[in-house]
């Protein structure tokens, strides 16, 4: 009975997934179409202009853009579930080695953005909360608000300023080096834009964990862990922060799917060669299935990332069922 | 009456009178540069006075043009909250048409609202935006519908979970007994308890509105050159920002002003209109 109801949960998660999935093949396709210009175009520029009819033609041709927008689709697609990301001309390789160097960056930063977020978030709030409100409460807020308000690229900008100018320090500067080649160079490269990342995912986690511990606080079973004499430090950690988890580890879910998606200008001010530069720079020189493709890899990793969320919920929550 | 109360309610919240006055002084500002009324003109260049610091001639200091930044970050905010405003009423008004429609009638056209506000959930905001500028245009009105289009989501999500408990409750069961047409039932007894949760999105809309579009000019689209934008202005500060912190600090400084007085009086607004959180 209870394998049953598991499993029909189970298919109309997995329906809804493919559902969106589907939905966003479609919707990433149609508005690549919309932009003016073609590959071609993406690619030659004003030069475009020069060329005979028969050389638009067959270069139609090799950029596989000469089929119905039907057949476009269709063939991108069933490449695209055989594993064949389609090819990045300007980069002379395929999406797919593209994409194993890229992605490995972007979930790195997104990762250290990450951690870094929810230690600053927790902390702050927890801070915030111990004493609601009093200076230091104010004071936790007023990060919260900053965090948030502070565009990332501001920041960026600032840091990318004071390091280069006046510590002449930038270790961004330097060519890319993965954590493999080089874990010490990668270290520093990853450091600036992990903390301006971590930063945007501190604010709303600051916030949720403070609303959170506050609301908690005032439940019953707290009492009855003062009321037994268990210390201040352990109801904190083991009964308030515990019992606070779950709307914790919603945003935190939340923020790391963004980080995966959102980090284009970072990855672009801190020359990061991630997956939104690649896209980034796929979308100006038009080359759809690059963009395409590495959209739809973004979009199963969210839609992954979605489902591992609610697979923890249910560990730290029985309720949950 | 009940305006009144949620209005001296909202007098109460520290967060909301100091938001409110932040937003008033952008509002103030980006009317004036409407009508005109800039310390200078915003595009008059003077090479003369290239990148000087703040001064009593130029508050503000001048660009690497001798451009008054003052006068050009008035400007800027100007655009900026044109682009929030009407993306954020584009947004509001067609998420929560569908999320009310959707979350009212259920069934195939709700299936269909739902996936539709997870597509565009899947996507990277500022991707979506950019792909979707790149296709219109620069112009403030493709930009605004861009960011449009990627809030409209939140507000369908927004609307559509309460109506769905609304709708079972039995005041709205009687209504609809009663003989009441469906636009009726919808708009004038179901809308308006979902309107508090709505008017509180709007306000925090604005402010990440504010935040894509400057993020979206930093990056080149929307607002050209030589027209101002506060994201624009950041984007040309990194190469100046070393020996001139004021072409950086300033545009920065209002982008900041403005989220944080929207978050703020978001915050005000949840605190008044909670009914919940009043008692506090």
């Amino acid at each position: 009975m209870i394998t049953r109801l598991l499993s029909t949960v189970f298919i109309t998660r997995l329906v809804s997934v493919l559902t969106t999935l589907f939905g966003i093949s479609i919707f990433v396709f149609i508005v690549l179409r919309v932009i003016p210009g073609d590959s071609i175009t993406g690619s030659l520029g004003i030069e475009t202009g020069a060329l005979n009819p028969e050389q638009i033609a067959a270069l139609k041709v090799y950029y596989g853009i000469d089929k119905s927008l039907v057949g476009q689709y269709f063939s991108w697609m069933g490449a695209f579930l055989s594993g064949d990301f389609g090819f990045a001309y300007s980069n002379g390789v395929s999406v797919l080695e593209l994409t194993k160097s890229s992605l490995p960056v972007t979930i790195q930063l997104a990762l250290f953005g990450t951690i870094l977020g929810v230690v600053m978030g927790i902390s702050v709030g927890m801070f915030s909360a111990s004493k609601p409100g009093s200076t230091r409460d104010f004071a936790g807020q007023f990060f919260g608000l900053l965090a948030l308000a502070i565009p990332g690229f501001v920041l960026s900008t600032a840091i990318v300023t004071i390091m280069a100018n006046v510590f002449g320090y930038f270790p961004n500067g330097y060519e890319y080096m993965a954590p493999w080649e080089d874990p010490w160079m990668n270290f520093q490269q990853m450091m600036f834009p992990a903390l301006v990342l971590g930063i945007a995912v501190a604010a709303p986690v600051m916030r949720t964990t403070r609303s959170a511990l506050l609301e908690t606080v005032d439940k019953d079973f707290i009492r009855t862990a003062y009321g037994k004499g268990v210390k201040h430090k352990v109801v904190q950690f083991k009964h308030v922060l515990r019992n606070s988890l779950i709307p914790i580890v919603t945003m935190t879910g939340i923020q790391f799917g963004y980080l995966l998606g959102g980090a284009v200008i970072t990855e672009k001010i801190f020359a990061m060669p991630g997956m939104g530069r690649q896209i980034l720079d796929a979308i100006n020189k038009r080359e759809y299935a690059t963009v395409q493709s590495s959209v739809m890899i973004f979009a199963i990793m969210f839609v992954m990332i979605n489902l591992i969320t609610d697979i923890i919920y249910r560990r730290i929550d029985p309720r949950i069922k | 009456m009940r305006e009144k109360t949620w209005f001296s309610y909202y007098l109460k919240s520290t967060s909301g009178v100091v938001g409110g006055v932040l937003v008033l002084i952008m509002v103030v500002i980006s009317l004036l540069s409407a009508f005109g009324i800039t310390p200078h003109d915003p595009l008059i260049q003077d090479p003369v006075n290239a990148l000087q610091g703040p001064s009593s001639q130029y508050w503000f200091g001048t660009d690497q043009f001798g451009r008054d930044i003052l006068s050009r970050c008035m400007d800027g905010m100007r655009r900026s909250m044109t682009v929030s405003i009407t993306a954020v009423s584009i947004a509001t008004l067609v998420g929560v048409f569908l999320g009310v429609v959707g979350g009212y009638f259920g069934k195939v056209l709700d299936g269909f609202v739902v996936r539709f506000s997870d597509v565009i959930f899947a996507f990277p905001a500022i991707l979506l935006a950019l792909a979707i500028v790149n296709s219109l245009g620069n112009s403030w009105i493709d930009t605004s519908l861009a960011i449009a289009v990627v809030y409209t989501p939140i507000f369908i999500r927004v609307a559509r979970g309460p109506v769905l408990s609304v709708k079972e409750m039995d005041y709205v069961k009687a209504v609809r007994i009663l003989g009441f047409s469906t636009p009726k039932v919808l708009f004038s007894h179901i809308l308006p308890n979902v309107l508090p949760t709505i008017v509180i999105q709007v306000a925090l809309s604005m402010s990440w509105a504010i935040l894509t579009e400057s993020g979206l000019s930093f990056l080149g689209l929307g607002t050209q050159p030589p027209d101002a934008s506060l994201g624009l202005m950041v984007s040309e500060a990194q190469a100046l920002a070393a020996f001139a912190w004021w072409t950086l600090a300033f545009p920065s400084l209002f982008i900041t002003i403005a989220v944080v007085g929207l978050n703020l009086v978001g915050d005000g607004l949840r605190d008044s209109l909670d009914p919940a959180r009043r008692s506090s």
